[in-house]
């Protein structure tokens, strides 16, 4: 049976891995699941220098998902390989970092620093909803998607995967713009842009006002996206948006997915990844599946 | 540290207390590691909702874990239908809890403001029932006063006086001219701040328990953060975690 994909020449021993920023770089999460066990652990989103995020409440819970506005704190790109990337060295996974910046230069300032890094790919966000400049807006109009990709193309070492909003008229329009600018792949979707009120304190449940809506409710959304981005694109497309277990990891692969990423589910299930892992290879038992790359995309 | 675990645990027993606050045992051998300040996630079965509650250790036996609680929305409401032999799923044991060695031999003063208050009792036993607590409650529909009773010397202040002190906790500690050495606390945020003012006026040191709303509960998410002082070891920029760096701090660190 075999279980591996292939995405930029980059071997995963399986499709799964970590939604970035709900897995920090792993090492909260050793407490409950064996990182050896991951295809990929996607880091939180780094930037050149530390950012200090949002104020607090930084998170909800929404019928069926959650909000967040955590405003991307981490601790800059030097500290990150310091100590992250020492940390996860120690597995053997693959380590895609995520990339976060307000402008070009500071993606690209990033992009560099990690070229000589033990990573195998970079996944560049463009698609934070929660914070103000940059970020969100190079993924909201695909000529800039197209140019932001063009210049870390051209300054990254590793393959890079451009991360999409889901908040866009047409997602296939901005699949083709990135994979116009040499995107290597794509991984979508990013949260939803979402707001809670709290009608008894006539106030918004988060300080941000709005934040990002992940888990099971935005499935069927994302299933969707991933299902026309695959269709618009050649690259390799990562799959991700509520997905809870092995089920809906196979829903995004028949959908069109090469690889799929858990995000909010480890809030609710510590163990979820690596039952996700066990529990596509149980399907593919039962279904008499022997290589899990026969299902990718196999939904016309 | 010890291995946190999500599991499912048995519930032992479950009363209400007060209005809207209930006193349920957990059956659980996480209790073989917990200790006075830490929390545990409390995860619904509704599936609409999907984040662990974080609620605090009351008391914690050989077998089994205590928990008081006030019902704050759906989730909580659904813990509240629990009875004997129910099911619960719970991660644990979580964050740092009180440095009960702080206040060993010497004089330490609990403060617990209404919902706060549980977390006492587990620490009133751990310092041998040498502390003072000063509870503060909103009115005479008081709860774990009997316990409290047992495990310390218990002074009551109420919002509308009908029971002790008229006013908060750091108006009874006045009033009744309570000297601390350390002081311990957890309550709202107001009482927090204005201890933490009280502890550097009398240049005395103040261990405070923080919440915040949480998603993930192990320190992943940086949902639930709190400004400190210096910079915090995990992302250098003054903002610790709640629940994992705490949910204690010692008042003067922060910025509250």
């Amino acid at each position: 049976m075999n279980t591996s994909v292939t995405i930029a020449g980059v071997n995963l021993k399986n499709p799964v891995m970590t939604g970035s920023g709900t897995f920090g770089s792993g090492m909260e999460y050793s407490d409950f699941v064996d990182l050896n066990r991951l295809g990929a652990v996607v880091t939180k989103g780094v930037a050149n220098v530390p950012w200090p995020g949002n104020p607090t409440p930084r998170v909800v819970e929404v019928y069926g998902g959650m909000l967040n506005a955590i405003g991307l704190q981490n601790p800059g790109i030097d500290v990150f390989m310091e100590r992250d990337l020492a940390f996860l060295k120690q597995f053997d996974t693959k380590v895609i970092v995520n990339v976060c910046g307000k402008t070009v230069e500071q993606y690209v300032e990033v992009v560099e620093k990690l070229a000589d890094s033990d990573v195998a790919m970079l996944e560049i966000n463009v698609s934070c909803p929660n914070v103000k400049e940059g970020a969100i807006a190079f993924g909201q109009d695909a000529k800039c998607l197209f140019d932001v990709t063009k210049e870390i193309k051209a300054k990254a070492k590793q393959p890079i995967i451009m991360k999409l909003s889901p908040n866009v008229t047409n997602i296939a329009e901005m699949a083709k713009a990135a994979e116009a600018g040499g995107a290597d792949a794509i991984s979508l979707i990013n949260t939803l842009t979402g707001m809670k009120i709290d009608i008894y304190r006539r106030k918004f449940a988060l300080a941000n006002k709005t934040g990002g809506m992940s888990g099971p409710a935005i499935k069927p959304v994302a299933v969707r996206m991933v299902y026309q981005a695959s269709h618009a694109v050649q690259i390799p497309v990562i799959g991700m948006g509520g997905i809870q277990n092995a089920e809906d990891a196979i829903e995004f692969m028949m959908a069109g997915a090469t690889a799929i990423s858990v995000g909010a589910a480890n809030f609710i299930n510590p163990y979820a990844t690596v039952e996700i892992v066990e529990g596509i290879e149980q399907f593919m038992k039962e279904q008499n599946i022997a290589d899990i790359r026969d299902i990718i995309g196999c939904i016309e | 540290m010890e291995q946190k675990k999500k599991q499912v645990a048995i519930v032992r027993s479950q009363e209400k207390i007060a209005e809207g606050i209930f006193d349920m045992w957990i059956q659980t051998d996480l209790a073989k590691t917990a200790h006075a300040g830490q929390f545990i996630g409390v995860y619904p079965k509704d599936k609409s909702t999907l984040l662990p509650r974080p609620i605090s250790i009351c008391q914690v036996d050989e077998e089994g874990l205590r928990i008081v609680y006030r019902i704050a929305g759906k989730g909580t409401a659904e813990f509240s239908t629990y009875q004997k032999g129910d099911t619960i799923t719970i991660l644990g044991v979580l964050g740092n809890g009180f440095p009960v060695e702080q206040g060993t031999g010497k004089k330490a003063v609990l403060l617990g403001g209404g919902i706060g208050i549980p977390p006492m009792l587990q620490l009133a036993k751990a310092l041998g029932g040498q502390a003072t607590v000063v509870a503060g409650y909103r009115n005479q529909d008081l709860f774990l006063e009997k316990d409290l009773k047992e495990n310390s010397t218990l002074v009551i202040a109420t919002e509308d006086g009908s029971v002790g002190t008229k006013g908060n906790v750091l108006t009874a500690m006045k009033e009744q001219n309570i000297d601390a050495d350390v002081i311990f606390a957890c309550g709202p945020m107001p009482m927090l701040k204005a201890i933490k003012t009280y502890a550097e006026e009398k240049n005395i040191p103040a261990y405070v328990s923080l919440e915040e709303r949480m998603a993930c509960g192990v320190g992943a998410c940086l949902g639930c953060v709190c400004k400190t002082k210096e910079v915090d070891h995990h992302s250098h920029v003054n903002n610790a975690r709640i629940c994992t760096d705490g949910p204690v701090f010692l008042a003067s660190d922060l910025d509250l």
